[in-house]
C-alpha cells in the first residue's frame, strides 16, 4: 500500500507539471464541448483529436485523450438536463428527471448535482483503478498465448452480449471487425492479405478513419438531415445551489452509482451507457416513492450521472492492466499510445510507471478541473449550442478530413472514412451496433498472433485452450453467454437488456 | 407488408454474401494446416462465421420491421455530404489543403445548406485559413500544399 502511495506521489509530480496540467485542461474543455454537441460523441471526439497528439509524449497524449473522454461524460449531462437532448448516449437517462427538474425551475440544481456526483464518482473510481490495476497486471504477467487468445475472445463476446440488440447481429459485427483487422500484412508470415493491390492497405486499416467514419460521419448524416434550431435555457448562477434536501437525497445514489459504475466499467461493453441505465433502474426500485421518477426526482440525475463517470474510469482497468480494451473508446486510446511505440500489456505498469501513475494522477486533476470548469462556466458552454447545426457540421467534417489525413498522410484513409460512414449509416438504420466491429478490428492482430503462438507452443494441439485453467474458465464464460443468448432467441423471452430498456434506447 | 422483405432479411443476406466472399478470397492465400495455420486460415474461419451469423439473422428476419425505402429519407442529403468528402479525397493532394477546404465549405454552406453568400464566403475564409494555421503552424501537422503551392 505504501508503495502505491509513493507511486501516486510520483504521478502527481508528473501530472502537476504545467505542461501536463495544460493538456488535462485542454482535454477537459474539448471533451465538454464534444459531450454537449449532438453528432460528436466521445469516440469520434477522441479519434479526431488523435492526430493532434502525434507530436506529444505518450503520457501527454493519454492525459489529454482521457480528459476528452470524461469531459464528454460531464458535457453530455448539460444538454440532457437543460434541453432534453442527450449529447451522448450515456446521458439518455439523465434527460428524464434532469429535464423535468429544469421545467420546475431546478435545472441549475440538477446540473450541480450531476457535476458533484460525477466528481465524487470519478474520484472514487480512480482510487479503485489505482488499487485494482497493479495486482491484476501482476496476475496477468503469468498469461501465455492460450490465455490471451481466450481473454480477447471472451472480451469480444461479453461486449456483444452486453450491447443492446440481437446477439447474432453483434457476433456478426465482431466477426466482421476481426476480419477488417486482418486486412494487411499477416503478423507471422508477412503475407499481404485483402490489400486490393494497394501499398497503403499493407499496414492494415487505421483505427482513426474507421472510428471517425462509423461513429462520426454516420451521426453527422443522421443529424444534418433533421437539424433544427434549439432554444437554450440558461440557468442563473444562484440557481446552481442545490437545497439541503436535494443534497441529502443524492448521497445514496451517488455512492451506489460510483460502485456500480466502476464494476460495470471493468466488464467489456458500452459500460458507461449500460451503467447509467442500471443505476436509474436501481434508484427507482429503491425509492420510497418511485412514482416521483420521471417528474423531477433528483435521485434520477445523481445515480446515472455518477455511474457513467465511474464506468469511464473502470473501463481503464483492463486497458492499463492487461492491454485489453474493454470497448471502442479504450481501444482508440490504446492505439494512441501504441502510435508512440508504447507496448500495452501487463508489463506497462512496471516498465513505464511514469505513463500509468502520471495518467492516474491526471485523472484526479481532471476531475477537479471539470468540477471547477463546468458549473461556473455552464452559461458560456451552452452558447455553443446556439450555433445552428447547418453551420456546425461543415466545420466538424473539415476537422474529420484533417484528422483522418494527418495520421497516415494518405488520402486512402479519407476514402476508408467515407466507406465506413456509409456502412455506419446503414448499420444504424438496420439496428447494428458498431462497437463490436471496432473492438474486433483493434484486437484482431493480437488474437491472431496469440492463437497461432499457442498452437505453435502445443505442437498444434487445440486442447491447450481448455487444459490451462484460466483459459478454460474464460472459454466456459463465453459458452455460457452464447447459450444464454441462444435461449433468449429461441424462447423469445425478454432478457435483462430489454427489461432495462436498452433495446429501444441505445 | 405481406410478401415484402424485412430489414433483417436484407441485412442478414448481405452479411452472409460478404462472409462467403471473404471465405472464398481467403482460400487464395496459404491455408496451412489445422495444427499450423497459415495466413488464410483465420480469415477463412471468420468468413464462414460471418456467413453463418448473417444467415441466422436473415432466417429470423421475418420478426424485424418491414423494409421501407422511406426509412432512408435522409439518404440523399447523406450522399451529398459524402460526395463532398469524396471531392476532398480527390483534391486534397492536388489542390492543397486550403483550396480544397475552401471549395468543400462553399459546397456545404452555399450549395447544400443555401446560406447567404456573404456568410458562406466569410466562414470559408476563416475556417480554411484558420484551421491551416492551427494545424500546420501551431500543431505542426503536415498538410498538403498541392500544385499551386498554396
Amino acid at each position: 500500500m505504501l508503495e502505491t502511495f509513493a507511486s501516486l506521489a510520483h504521478g502527481f509530480d508528473i501530472a502537476l507539471q504545467p505542461e501536463f496540467l495544460a493538456y488535462a485542461f485542454g482535454g477537459c474543455v474539448i471533451g465538454t464541448l464534444v459531450g454537449m454537441l449532438p453528432g460528436l460523441g466521445p469516440l469520434a471526439g477522441i479519434s479526431l483529436l488523435l492526430p493532434g497528439t502525434l507530436g506529444l509524449s505518450p503520457t501527454a497524449a493519454l492525459i489529454m485523450l482521457a480528459g476528452v473522454y470524461y469531459g464528454a461524460m460531464y458535457g453530455g449531462s448539460t444538454t440532457s438536463i437543460l434541453m432534453r437532448i442527450p449529447g451522448e448516449a450515456a446521458s439518455v437517462m439523465t434527460c428524464i428527471d434532469g429535464y423535468a427538474m429544469t421545467q420546475k425551475g431546478r435545472g441549475g440544481a440538477a446540473l450541480a448535482i450531476a457535476a458533484i456526483g460525477s466528481f465524487i464518482a470519478g474520484t472514487l473510481s480512480v482510487i479503485g483503478l489505482m488499487l485494482l490495476a497493479p495486482p491484476l497486471a501482476e496476475f496477468a504477467i503469468r498469461f501465455g498465448p492460450a490465455e490471451y487468445t481466450s481473454l480477447l475472445l471472451v472480451g469480444l463476446i461479453v461486449l456483444a452480449y452486453m450491447s443492446g440488440g440481437s446477439m447474432m447481429k453483434m457476433l456478426a459485427m465482431a466477426a466482421l471487425g476481426l476480419f477488417v483487422g486482418m486486412i494487411g500484412m499477416d503478423v507471422m508470415s508477412g503475407y499481404a492479405r485483402f490489400t486490393l493491390g494497394t501499398i497503403e492497405l499493407r499496414d492494415g486499416l487505421g483505427i482513426v478513419p474507421v472510428a471517425v467514419g462509423l461513429f462520426g460521419i454516420s451521426e453527422i448524416i443522421l443529424s444534418a438531415a433533421k437539424a433544427r434550431e434549439v432554444s437554450v435555457e440558461q440557468p442563473r448562477l444562484r440557481e446552481l445551489v442545490p437545497t439541503a434536501a436535494e443534497l441529502k437525497s443524492s448521497v445514496g445514489p451517488i455512492g451506489r452509482g460510483s460502485v456500480l459504475g466502476f464494476l460495470i466499467g471493468i466488464i467489456p461493453g458500452s459500460a458507461h451507457i449500460i451503467s447509467s441505465f442500471v443505476a436509474y433502474g436501481i434508484e427507482r426500485r429503491l425509492a420510497k416513492r418511485p412514482e416521483r421518477f420521471g417528474s423531477g426526482a433528483v435521485e434520477g440525475v445523481a445515480g446515472p450521472e455518477s455511474a457513467n463517470n465511474a464506468a469511464a474510469s473502470g473501463a481503464f482497468v483492463p486497458m492499463l492492466a492487461l492491454g485489453v480494451p474493454s470497448g471502442p473508446i479504450p481501444a482508440v486510446m490504446l492505439a494512441a499510445i501504441m502510435i508512440h511505440g508504447v507496448v500495452p500489456g501487463p508489463l506497462l505498469i512496471a516498465e513505464r510507471p511514469e505513463i500509468f501513475w502520471g495518467f492516474i494522477a491526471s485523472m484526479y486533476v481532471g476531475n477537479v478541473v471539470l468540477l471547477l470548469l463546468n458549473l461556473p462556466l455552464v452559461g458560456i458552454f451552452i452558447q455553443v449550442l446556439r450555433i445552428p447545426y447547418r453551420y456546425l457540421y461543415p466545420l466538424i467534417l473539415t476537422l474529420c478530413v484533417i484528422g483522418v489525413y494527418a495520421v497516415g498522410q494518405s488520402v486512402v484513409d479519407i476514402w476508408i472514412m467515407i466507406a465506413m460512414g456509409l456502412l455506419g449509416y446503414a448499420m444504424r438504420k438496420l439496428g447494428y451496433e458498431p462497437a463490436p466491429l471496432v473492438l474486433g478490428m483493434v484486437i484482431a492482430p493480437q488474437i491472431e498472433l496469440s492463437f497461432r503462438q499457442a498452437l505453435a507452443l502445443s505442437g498444434g494441439d487445440y486442447s491447450i485452450f481448455v487444459t490451462r485453467p484460466t483459459s478454460a474458465a474464460l472459454l466456459a464464460l463465453a459458452v455460457v453467454l452464447i447459450a444464454l443468448s441462444v435461449r433468449t432467441a429461441l424462447t423469445q423471452r425478454a432478457d435483462w437488456r430489454q427489461r432495462l430498456g436498452l433495446e429501444e434506447r441505445v | 407488408v405481406r410478401g415484402g422483405l424485412h430489414d433483417d432479411q436484407i441485412s442478414g443476406a448481405a452479411l452472409a454474401i460478404a462472409g462467403a466472399l471473404v471465405a472464398a478470397q481467403s482460400w487464395q492465400y496459404p491455408m496451412g494446416s489445422l495444427a499450423e495455420p497459415g495466413p488464410g486460415y483465420l480469415p477463412f474461419v471468420l468468413g464462414l462465421a460471418l456467413a453463418g451469423f448473417g444467415a441466422l439473422v436473415a432466417a429470423a428476419g421475418a420478426r424485424s420491421p418491414a423494409f421501407r425505402w422511406r426509412h432512408f429519407g435522409d439518404g440523399p442529403k447523406g450522399l451529398a455530404i459524402l460526395a463532398g468528402l469524396g471531392f476532398a479525397a480527390l483534391a486534397l493532394e492536388r489542390l492543397g489543403y486550403r483550396i480544397t477546404i475552401a471549395v468543400l465549405l462553399v459546397y456545404y454552406l452555399g450549395v447544400i445548406e443555401r446560406r447567404s453568400w456573404a456568410m458562406t464566403l466569410a466562414l470559408t475564409l476563416i475556417v480554411s485559413l484558420g484551421t491551416y494555421y492551427v494545424f500546420a503552424a501551431l500543431l505542426r501537422v503536415p498538410l498538403p500544399i498541392g500544385l499551386f503551392r498554396f
